[in-house]
């Protein structure tokens, strides 16, 4: 690819990028979010068409106009939200858009997967599968349609350590048999681990590549982000006070009926950062959701907050959020959908601030001055980014959008601070000035409860770490001894222990 | 027994209208396009058959010839299909090209065509001598004709089988051709992974704007169809400006959601709607109860929407991007 420029509106999502990819390498696309990796193999697999430059496949120039142009030239994308049709079975999903026979897509199935060791059911329908099935399936798919050049955009954010593995000794595979990978990812001890060779892209910028055997992981994300920065998550010392919730027999179904939190109980202290690790899906939410008094809990569920300052004991289930705000609770809610559940997109930052707050009021009257005064004190002690206080939220980009909640909701002192995926799709730098926030939080005493999906993070930030496993508790381990591998083993069986197979 | 056989009787034709529009627009939803004008789509198929095979049989009436029992037939179709079919092309051409909402599009139409057939309908009438005046009855009988009447059945078999034109038969294998098509063909399962994820399908190589203009132009081709059944064979070629396509037209939408997008479910969904439909005439109402009994077929689709989202089945859920405009590069 050479001197290639894309833009959307005004801003350059790329500008001059040139890349080279090798046959036979593992070749890691490296960059913070927004820094154009996803749209720059977008190109390559033909769902953006650059404004200009050049690409070439083998020394030929080509041009790709589409999809269906960009398997002629056996360049396949497995996209990071999977390309897949629910109601469809695997194989279906496999023959989309190629006309062929069922049964001759079901036989090439079959084939890769003998290869390369899959584990694929041909007439499963995708929405009964799992996570890392759908992903297999899509490779399957790519490499039905005879792909050479294999694009996978942030594979492991979904996976588990032990998936991810498997996945590696698959991509691994598939360099073996002559073919190219390409993994755009932001985890730099995946780069380290499984590439050959690394580019690094910079707010569409093309910064340079170098060979993985000879760099480490602090000069990759100098050049990721720029300047020096420090990769050490701080993890403060800090006396632990008193319990501030104690949670009992939590047990949460969904409106189908469906066990999501079985028999939950844990507490939290004052003064320290309880991580939760689990997959996706296993019961994170509906915890803090219930815990916020948005989920209704089974019988037998307690729910106790204890103030700090009165040493009074509240029972939380059963009441909605707005009989837990009235009793004077003090806590914190940054949930995992911030435009959704946060804040409001459509609206400005003060009318956000103004939420939280608006049902203090005694007049029929909105009094706009102590929005707005918290409104500028975030911006500014945050370092939000944005032209001025009245710039709609969801014009923001996320670091900053975070930024805004996250101010709001420690803005009242918490005595509880609950935080989901706090730093998804945050930068380095943004994602260290969250960590920075959170602990500044837990000097002061308040419980903070992180929930995570960055086993290294959850292991550097948090003092104790609960694991889910499928709405139950798998163990909590001690944030400063547990490792990687054993949480991983937790979040797919109970205790850690493979009991279930 | 006599009730009862005519009972099915105005079933059946009362059903046959609602099925060409819900299995158009079937088709239509399959692709993600929700196009709300299929009562203006069908308005577009009714007059055009009316003004067609007028001007048809004017034509033969002035030149003096006997006009061609085919001809009679295949023009008003081939037109219905045609001006319906330039109602999808126009909703598409607003909602795929340039992206506009889908329900407005839709109720636009469906405004739009309706003010325009009646404008024609009007028009015709005054050409043919004055209100309700028009009348294509060389057209209407053929439309009319019970050619299956000869089969040797029983009489009351024949009563509830064969009493029919054949545009009745036709809806049938029109419903049942739209679903080997969706379902065991590669160009249908493309265009229900359009109607699923558009963006799925664009990336496996599929042409996404053409399958989805097809599918509304044929779609809407198929629920015109509607209108000429309506015309030629349940009002007997005449015309009248009461709004009763549009009702009709409104139902086909209801049947939709009822035969949750299965083509095969919207055949006796059709008939339990003429069913429950014209109940009322034969278990002795007042006008009054009858107004609530005409309620039932949508009482009838609200009672299905909540059974259907009781149960989430995946297979019985709308497609997926059903409503959505679909732009390959938005992020």
């Amino acid at each position: 690819m050479t001197d290639i420029t894309k833009r959307f509106g005004d801003v350059y999502a790329n500008r001059n990028v040139c890349l080279n990819i090798y046959k036979g390498e593992i070749l890691s696309l490296l960059g913070e979010n927004g820094s154009g990796k996803t749209t720059l193999m977008n190109m390559l697999s033909g769902i953006y068409f650059p404004d200009s430059g050049s690409i070439e496949v083998n020394g030929v120039p080509v041009v790709i106009k589409s999809p269906k142009d960009a398997f002629a030239l056996h360049i396949g994308m497995i996209h990071q939200h999977f390309k897949l049709i629910d109601v469809f079975t695997a194989a279906e999903n496999v023959l989309l858009g190629i006309n062929g026979k069922l049964k001759d897509a079901k036989d090439g199935i079959k084939q890769i997967c003998d290869k390369y060791g899959f584990a694929v059911e041909s007439d499963k329908k995708v929405y009964e599968m799992s996570v890392s099935e759908k992903q297999t399936l899509e490779i399957v798919k790519v490499l039905y349609r005879g792909a050479d050049i294999l694009i996978l955009d942030e594979p492991t954010a979904v996976l588990t350590p032990q998936e991810t593995e498997k996945l590696f000794s698959v991509m691994r595979a598939m360099k073996a048999d002559g073919k190219s990978v390409v993994i755009i990812t932001h985890k730099l001890h995946e780069v380290l681990d499984i590439s050959d060779r690394v580019a690094v892209l910079r707010k569409g910028e093309y910064i340079g590549d170098v060979n993985t055997g000879d760099t480490d992981a602090q000069s990759l994300s100098n050049m990721m982000v720029g300047r020096s920065v420090s990769l050490n998550i701080e993890r403060p010392i800090v006396e632990k006070t008193t319990t501030r919730l104690k949670v009992e027999h939590l047990s949460v179904r969904d409106n189908l009926g469906v066990l999501r939190l079985d028999d939950v109980s844990f507490d939290a202290f004052g003064g320290e950062i309880l991580g939760i690790a689990g997959i996706t899906g296993s019961g994170q939410k509906e915890l803090l959701e219930a815990i916020a008094g948005l989920q209704a809990a089974e019988k037998r569920s307690s729910i106790i907050y204890m103030d700090p300052k009165t040493g009074m004991e509240e029972q939380l289930c059963g009441k909605n959020p707005q009989q837990i705000y009235s009793m004077g609770v003090g806590f914190a809610f940054v949930p995992e959908d911030r435009l959704g559940m946060g804040l409001v997109g459509s609206m400005d930052i003060p009318d956000n601030m103004l939420l939280r707050s608006y049902l203090d009021g005694k007049s029929g009257f909105v009094n706009m001055k102590k929005p707005k005064e918290l409104a500028s004190q975030v911006v500014d002690e945050l370092g939000v980014v944005t032209p001025n206080l009245k710039t709609q939220v969801s014009k923001l980009s996320g670091g900053n959008v975070q930024k805004v909640l996250v101010g709001r909701e420690i803005a009242g002192d918490p005595a509880l601070l609950m935080t989901a995926y706090a730093v998804r799709g945050l930068d380095i730098n943004t994602s260290m000035a969250i960590y920075q926030l959170l602990n500044e939080q837990k000097k002061k005493g308040t419980a903070v409860i992180y929930v995570g999906e960055d086993l290294d993070v959850l292991l550097e930030l948090c003092d104790r770490i609960m694991v889910l496993c499928s709405g139950r508790v798998s163990g909590i381990v001690d944030g400063r001894a547990a490792t990687k591998e054993q949480i991983g083993l937790m979040m797919t069986s109970i205790g850690g222990t493979d009991k279930n197979d | 027994m006599d009730q009862l056989i005519s009972l099915v009787q105005a079933a059946i034709a009362f059903g046959t209208v609602i099925m060409f529009g819900a299995t158009g627009e079937i088709l239509t939803e399959k692709s993600g396009s929700l196009n709300l004008g299929v009562p203006g789509i069908m308005y577009l198929g009714g007059i055009a058959s009316l003004a067609s095979s007028f001007a048809y049989e004017q034509a033969c009436k002035s030149a003096g010839t006997a006009p061609s029992g085919f001809l009679l037939v295949v023009i008003p179709m081939i037109c219905a299909f045609l001006a319906a079919a330039m109602g999808g092309l126009l909703f598409s051409f607003l909602t795929v090209t340039l992206r506009a909402n889908q329900n407005v599009t839709g109720l636009t139409l469906t405004i739009f065509a309706a003010g325009l057939a009646n404008l024609f309908g009007g028009s015709l009438n005054k050409f043919a001598g004055g209100v309700g005046q028009i009348r294509v009855a060389a057209t209407s009988t053929l439309y009319r004709d019970k050619f299956l009447d000869f089969i040797p059945l029983p009489e009351v078999v024949n009563k509830f089988l064969f009493n029919y034109g054949f545009m009745v038969y036709l809806a049938v294998l029109i419903a049942i051709a739209v679903h080997l098509y969706l379902n065991k063909t590669t160009s249908g399962m493309n265009l229900r992974a359009i109607g699923e994820s558009p963006a799925t399908a664009d990336a496996a190589g599929i042409n996404v704007i053409g399958h989805k203009y097809l599918a509304a132009c044929m779609g809407a081709g198929i629920s015109g169809l509607g209108g000429l059944y309506y015309v030629m064979d349940y009002t007997k070629g005449t015309w009248a400006n009461d709004g009763t396509i549009e009702s009709l037209g409104w139902l086909a939408v209801a049947l939709v959601i009822f035969s949750t997008w299965k083509p095969v479910r919207s055949i006796w969904g059709s008939y339990l709607f003429g069913l429950v439909y014209w109940i009322f005439l034969y278990i002795g109402l007042s006008r009054r109860a009858q107004e609530i009994f005409r309620m039932l077929p949508y009482v009838v689709t609200i009672l299905v929407l909540i059974f259907v989202s009781m149960r989430k089945r995946k297979e019985d859920q709308p497609p997926e991007s059903l409503g959505q405009a679909y732009f390959r590069e938005d992020r």
